[in-house]
């Protein structure tokens, strides 16, 4: 497990840097130069005055120097200051980004508790009423756009149930505030999770049910529950856990869409504020910041697969 | 976007263990309507790009028009789908909005099969440093979440629809990369590869002639989901105001008007999703219906 552990790590510093560079690249596609854009355009500038200042922000020197300038930078935990509130960027992200990581992990637990029992029970009634019904529910649920079902929920809650949408509780205060200000917006983003992970689940349950092991186990005589609890469920959901780290990404970047309809103050909508305002290293800041997110867990996901599957570990 | 997960579905399995596509039209055809889900997929996008090109002789209404005294009206009677609050016709609306959302998706989906397959195709067929380096870019690509890529290069690039292809392009380039490189990973090593080069083929005859034909059938499979997502990431973009921008009609801008009027007008943000989940509906039925007609050991 430990040389494992090592080379997943060692794989995942060509990755960062990618990633990196990604993120320090994109503001160089915006015309226009650096300090121009940190000036606004109502200054008017000498030549050498310009100079002075490119001399200063460091946008002079190569862009290779500039990059590692940047990593430097990274590495020290300075994303940069807002240019429009001359505040560091870094601790306005840390104070959203628990909210958006909950929204992702509570989006998470709703689409396993969904996908789990339907896939499992979809692929043992194959072709049956109640697999069919699921199948097209599973359809639906994928081709929808989450901020869509996020409108929906909220019309039908409001107008119809008559729940109001409370302020977002931080789960150091009020975990069950926290759970009833994200059940909500977690279920528009959980649902196509949800669909995905049916999907998957009852594919590769249909598949370890053909196998040699599996017959093995019934022409042995065991029960029927003892043949699915410790033959076919486990092997089955072992490639499931893949699916669920893959859609991380999705879960991670969905949170920018729906903390948007749900007004809820995360990352997402700083983000989308610092866009309109031309406000690139908050930008920057916070894409960096969802995409070492998404890396860390798929790491992470990667982990408790290689702990579960041994084949992984020593193949 | 959901979904990326497809793109290891059939990249699972290369196209040499399908059976061949030059089968004859007829069969293919009567194996086609057979199939359960594949036609009416099929039927549904049919059905749209009909719409999308006849949109503006059909509209019952001038898009643009406001008329104020009726704004806010209702569905039924004279505005099928109600009005918004400039006394537009949102059925006009919806119909005319089919069209951003396919010309965006169609277009998005063809950069990045293109990019996508010269990439992929090169590196499972020269294989070596040029696998690695444009695979691990690749790999760089896929480690942005797509929603988000597709926002930040939005938000460099500026909002228009040119913007709006490259923007979505780029993010499902590397599943066409991936997809292609399996496939002719698959093939490379097959006899008839060899027989080609024996007889004196180039490498870009042998790719052409022999290697595309075989990567053709998890790359339509791929194509047609990819499309589904597209959508969805053209709407997502347009819905916060990143992508095509009013007055122009798309279903993501008009339900980013509607949800000002949720309590108001419901009908405003009902209609244009709606119609996104059953254009999108369309592209997965075909996909998983094709996926089951050219890849038979996925059935």
């Amino acid at each position: 497990m430990q040389r494992y552990l090592a080379t997943r790590l060692l794989a995942l510093i060509p990755v960062l840097l990618g990633i990196l560079a990604v993120v320090f690249l994109l503001i160089r596609l915006i015309p226009g130069d650096a300090v121009q854009l940190f000036l606004g355009t109502q200054v008017e500038m000498t030549p050498d005055q310009m100079a002075e200042l490119r001399r200063f922000f460091g946008v002079d020197k190569p862009i290779w120097a500039q990059f590692v300038d940047y990593l430097g930078r990274i590495l020290r935990g300075d994303f940069g200051v807002s240019l429009r509130t001359s505040r560091p960027v870094l601790p306005d992200i840390m104070a959203r980004l628990p909210l958006s990581f909950q929204l992702a992990m509570f989006a998470l637990v709703i689409a396993l508790a969904i996908a789990v029992p339907l896939g499992i029970l979809s692929a043992v009634t194959r072709n049956s009423a109640f697999d069919v019904l699921t199948r097209i529910g599973g359809l639906l649920g994928l081709s929808m756009p989450n901020f869509w079902l996020g409108a929906m929920l909220i019309l039908v809650s409001s107008r119809y149930l008559n729940v109001s949408l409370g302020q977002y509780v931080p789960l150091r205060q009020n975990p069950l505030g926290t759970l009833e200000s994200l059940y909500l917006p977690a279920i528009a983003l959980g649902v196509a999770i949800a669909a995905i992970l049916m999907r998957y689940i009852r594919s590769s349950l249909l598949e370890v049910l053909g196998q040699d092991y599996v017959r093995t186990a019934r022409g042995k005589g065991l029960r029927a529950s003892a043949v699915m609890l410790r033959h076919a469920l486990p092997n089955a959901m072992i490639p499931v856990i893949t699916v669920v780290g893959f859609q991380m990404g999705y879960l991670l970047g969905g949170t920018v869409v729906i903390e948007e309809i749900f007004a809820l103050p995360g990352m997402g909508r700083l983000v989308l504020r610092a866009i309109f305002q031309r406000d690139y290293p908050v930008v920057q800041g916070v894409v960096l910041t969802i995409a070492l997110l998404f890396v860390v867990t798929n790491l992470v996901v990667d982990l408790l697969y290689a702990w579960i599957d041994p084949r992984i570990r020593y193949g | 976007m959901p979904g990326s997960i497809r793109a290891s579905d059939t990249g699972r399995t290369p196209a040499a263990a399908g059976p061949r596509l030059g089968t004859g039209w007829r069969w293919w055809a009567r194996r086609f309507l057979r199939n359960r889900v594949a036609p009416i997929g099929f039927v549904i996008i049919f059905a749209s790009v009909v719409v999308a090109v006849t949109a503006p002789a059909i509209v019952p209404y001038d898009v643009r028009a406001m008329s104020p005294q009726d704004a806010l009206t209702p569905p039924g009677g004279r505005y099928f789908f109600g009005t918004d609050e400039f006394g537009r016709d949102v059925f006009s609306r919806v119909l005319l909005g089919s069209r951003v959302s396919l010309v965006v998706a169609l277009f998005s989906v063809l950069t990045a099969v293109a990019l996508g397959t010269s990439v992929g195709l090169a590196a499972g067929y020269y294989g070596g440093w040029w696998d690695s380096v444009s695979m691990r870019a690749m790999d760089i690509i896929f480690a942005f979440p797509a929603i988000l890529l597709a926002i930040a290069i939005m938000a460099v690039l500026g909002t228009s629809l040119f913007n709006l292809v490259i923007a979505i392009g780029i993010v499902y380039t590397p599943q066409f990369a991936r997809v292609a490189r399996a496939a002719v990973m698959g093939v490379r090593s097959l006899e008839f590869i060899d027989a080609a080069r024996a007889l004196g083929m180039g490498n870009a005859r042998i790719i052409g002639r022999h290697v595309v034909p075989n990567v053709m059938a998890p790359m339509i499979v791929q194509i047609s989901l990819s499309l589904s997502l597209a959508i969805l990431s053209e709407s997502a973009l347009s819905f916060l105001g990143l992508g095509t921008r009013p007055p122009t009609p798309s279903w993501g801008n008009m339900l980013s008007d509607g949800r000002q009027l949720l309590e108001l007008a419901p009908w405003n943000a009902v209609f244009p999703g709606l119609a996104i989940m059953i254009v999108v509906l369309g592209f997965n039925l075909l996909g998983d219906g094709l996926r089951d007609l050219l890849d038979p050991r996925l059935r």
